[in-house]
């Protein structure tokens, strides 16, 4: 199974308050440029809210030097003593949810830790489960292929 | 083959500061004597900071220093020089893990220097040396084990029994020097410099640089393989250099600007993502993506250079290669090549020599790997390059020079020079690729015909006129070397900027300096000689930066913007030369600009020719191909592509072909390209700022900022007819 953040954007009403108990959780200040989660404006009263999906795990095969790894919750983490701050992962991400903040050495991600979720005025937000999947289990098939026996 | 540290006998040991990286640099090298197992740390000079930068520039001027002009390449004072450069180890732009590595030849005689990926030198940076010599010869087989973390260089005797091939050893070695080799990362933290058992008869001899690969957990290899390094490594008993630190971070060069080091990181990675699908495919095929194009275009070296193409080339086109090559997986050479274009065809089983029926992970092949040592010898089985290509990096030999003296052994074989006799029983037909192995394996050996075929084409192409009464114009024509070193796997028939490419060189033929023959040949970009003369100005020089930058040259125009076309110099790629000034700019704090570039190249470059001077070569008559490598030799070769012959005749020289015999053609031909040649060797010498003889004028080098007295006296010498 994986746990992730599910996100509606229908409900988001663009209070910011993720972001804020985000970036204070984990970088210890108010940034929205530091958040794990983010909200995009698309105007007219509407929003998006990018936060990784836990299935994709593009950056988990892009990693040199295999930071990057699925936790036993399906959750994809980034170990901060092996980050080399290459930000490749940031690259291949398909939706963005993968961050960097100039100048900060170590890219960061939504880790489905659910602080956001509890504090959404909203419930635009939600810690949920979901099926492992082919793509999700594609990384582990390329290293399993090459294992030695 | 179990070993732990305690197996190493300590002969010696150094403990060293631990230096720290400011802006690109430590400002210190290490000494390594070899001989008198002395370490001595020296700090780098600003001078040579200012004119030689770094890498490859670093790497000739303490070989300089360190040699004499009557040093050869087997003397004690010979040095091997790993040298990185102010950019090498960031991990934010790709290609940004190289080493330079510097020695005198044993192919030529002259200064050599090679590019290399794995981890060493951003380690060895990282453990605060900017460049490593490695001088004197050793007593004993020693490892020299250098530990970053600790401050500590050793040497270390190696073991009996230890494994002597670098797939072996290189394993052995990671495993035995890791702190804890339990823990992936502390295994991931070695890397090993090695050669293999061929490097210890052949003076074709490879460094093999590693890189732990946490996902296939084992080493994987690349190449400093030009011009017989590793062979000098052997020559020194040195069985193997390893670096162990641990600790990269994105900011271990201490860049003045890191957030600019990310976004300019950043940028290339995300255009190598959307792009390299659709441009050269690199993270899926690595450079045998180009197998292909250079068949469609008559330029895939087929039967020694014979031919540019054959129907059969389809059969090791790069998609071909995509299915024996592992997919998905983050194969770069350094952490953040996002290119990683280092691909490995994983439990290859070997049909041949002393690992025959073992599963095994062949790094490779590259372009080079697959052309010279396939269609070049008319093979066509991808797995017969295979296991060329895995047999050549574990026994420490390089392809290329394997690839295309193999190759002048088999025409050698097709024109009845050579037969069992005297290849002590090996068929050396076309396409024979156990042949080929078997060639290889005698060299690893040191035993029977490998012996001499290692010795390499200059070598072979005299001896065979000699021994065995072959004709020595044609053994000369067809030896495809420049200097004594075998060319790389382009035709250059056709392109007479890329004959200058290759020839007109400061280390022999190789594809590093300049690629022009697309400019050349199929876009007639630079029709004149004056124009051919600027782009073999411009390219060596843009390309010699890259060296001294610790930077690979793949990610230049390996990938380009999706706009590249509506630029004003396509071919440069201006958009990433930018960027390569804001990287340097954003790490070492000096602003760059493009004249700039190419200036600091431009010194580094004629020191180099002036180091050829002063060794006693460096002359115009060094700098000819082969005649293979500008048009065709024998007959059958003319009339494979008669039209395209006859019609130049008729229009580029004014003779009209009606009538003429094959033998006249292939003389008229050859007399009219000879003299293009001649005139573009005085276009270039001029635009470079030497004589007509090759030699740097004093005035070109005061011009340059190059005027060291050292250096100012060498070329004097040559030019007053003193030396």
């Amino acid at each position: 199974m994986i746990k992730y953040l599910r996100t509606n954007d229908e409900k988001c009403v663009g209070c910011m308050t993720c972001t804020a108990v985000c970036s204070k959780l984990y970088f210890k200040e108010e940034n929205p440029a530091k958040s794990d989660i983010q909200v995009q404006d698309l105007g007219a009263g509407r929003f998006h809210l990018v936060a990784c999906d836990q299935e994709c795990r593009k950056c988990v095969a892009e990693c040199p030097t295999q930071a990057i790894t699925v936790s036993k919750t399906g959750v994809v983490m980034i170990d901060r003593k092996l980050c080399v701050g290459c930000l490749a992962c940031v690259a291949v991400c398909p939706t963005g949810a993968m961050r960097y903040y100039p100048g900060e050495k170590q890219p960061f991600k939504c880790v489905a830790c659910g602080a956001c979720a509890k504090q959404c005025p909203k419930g635009a937000l939600e810690i949920a489960e979901k099926e492992e999947s082919p793509a999700s289990r594609a990384w582990a098939d390329a290293i399993a292929a090459v294992r030695k026996e | 083959m179990d070993f732990t540290k305690k197996d190493f006998r300590l002969l010696a040991e150094h403990r060293y500061e631990k230096g720290a990286v400011h802006k690109g640099y430590n400002d210190r090298t290490l000494h390594v004597d070899v001989g008198s197992r002395k370490v001595t740390e020296k700090k780098v000079p600003s001078e040579m900071k200012a004119k030689f930068v770094g890498g490859k520039g670093y790497g000739l001027r303490l070989l300089w220093d360190g040699t004499k002009p009557t040093t050869r390449w087997n003397s004690p004072e010979n040095e091997i020089v790993i040298a990185m450069g102010p950019v090498c180890g960031n991990t934010n732009y790709p290609g940004s893990g190289k080493s330079l590595v510097v020695s005198i030849s044993p192919m030529t005689d002259i200064p050599i220097d090679s590019n290399v990926g794995g981890y060493f030198g951003p380690y060895l940076k990282f453990s605060g040396w900017d460049a490593l010599e490695l001088q004197g010869k050793a007593d004993k087989e020693t490892i020299v084990f250098i530990d970053g973390n600790e401050g500590l260089v050793q040497f270390l005797e190696s073991p009996e029994g230890i494994p002597e091939d670098t797939h072996l050893l290189a394993e052995v070695l990671t495993h035995a020097l890791a702190s804890d080799p339990s823990d992936p990362a502390e295994l991931q933290a070695i890397s090993v410099v090695s050669a293999g058992r061929g490097a210890d008869h052949s003076p074709m001899g490879v460094l093999n640089f590693s890189l732990y690969d946490k996902r296939r957990q084992g080493i994987r290899v690349k190449q400093a393989g030009r011009g017989g390094i590793g062979t000098v490594l052997r020559d020194k008993k040195i069985r193997a250099v390893v670096c162990r630190f641990r600790g990269v971070e994105q900011n271990s060069n201490d860049a003045v600007d890191p957030a600019a080091v990310q976004r300019l990181g950043l940028k290339l990675h995300r255009e190598i993502v959307q792009n390299d699908n659709d441009q050269c495919r690199m993270r899926r095929q690595g450079t045998a993506h180009l197998m292909e194009v250079m068949n469609d275009y008559d330029l895939l070296p087929t039967k020694n250079h014979k031919y540019g193409q054959d129907p059969k080339g389809p059969e090791i086109a790069s998609y071909v290669w995509e299915k024996y090559l592992t997919q998905h997986l983050p194969d770069g050479c350094w952490f953040g090549c996002t290119l990683a274009c280092a691909h490995s065809a994983d439990k290859f089983e070997l049909q041949t020599g002393p690992y025959k029926g073992q599963k095994v992970t062949v790094d490779g092949p590259e372009y080079e790997t697959a052309a010279g040592c396939g269609s070049n010898l008319y093979v066509y089985d991808p797995r017969g390059i295979l296991e060329i290509n895995f047999y050549c990096d574990t026994y420490g030999i390089d392809t290329i020079s394997f690839g295309t003296m193999c190759g002048f052994l088999m025409e050698c074989w097709e024109l009845g020079v050579l037969n069992r006799e005297r290849t002590d029983g090996i068929d050396l037909t076309w396409g024979n690729w156990k042949g080929a192995c078997q060639v290889l394996h005698d060299m690893a050996d040191g035993k029977r015909f490998g012996v001499l075929a290692g010795k390499g084409v200059r070598f072979l192409a005299e001896y065979f006129a000699k021994e065995y009464g072959a004709d020595a114009k044609l053994m000369k024509d067809i030896a495809m070397h420049g200097k004594g070193l075998e060319q790389s796997e382009y035709i250059s028939k056709e392109s007479l900027a890329q004959q200058g490419g290759y020839y007109l060189t400061n280390k022999g033929p190789q594809h590093d300096e300049a690629w022009l023959i697309f400019m050349d040949m199929v876009n007639n970009r630079i029709p004149t000689f004056e124009n051919k003369a600027e782009a073999l100005h411009y390219f060596p020089m843009f390309r010699t930066w890259f060296g001294l930058q610790g930077l690979c040259k793949l990610p230049w125009n390996d990938i380009e913007p999706a706009d590249n076309a509506k630029w004003k110099e396509p071919n440069k790629v201006p958009e990433h030369v930018d960027n390569y000034r804001e990287l340097y700019t954003a790490i070492t704090g000096e602003k760059l600009s493009w004249d700039e570039l190419i200036l600091q190249s431009e010194r580094v470059y004629n020191f180099q020719r002036a180091f050829n001077v002063r060794q006693g070569h460096g002359r115009r008559a060094e700098d000819h191909p082969p005649y293979r490598a500008m048009g065709p030799v024998l007959e059958d070769e003319y009339e494979a592509r008669a039209e395209r012959y006859d019609k130049q005749m008729k229009e580029k020289i004014g003779v009209d072909p009606a009538g003429k015999s094959v033998a006249e053609k292939v003389r008229i031909t050859r007399e009219y390209r000879e003299a293009q040649y001649e005139s573009l060797i005085d276009a270039v010498f001029k635009r470079r700022g030497w004589t007509s003889d090759g030699c740097p004028t004093p005035e070109h080098l005061m011009k340059i900022g190059m005027d060291l007295p050292e250096v100012l006296e060498v070329v004097k010498a040559r030019i007053e007819g003193r030396a």
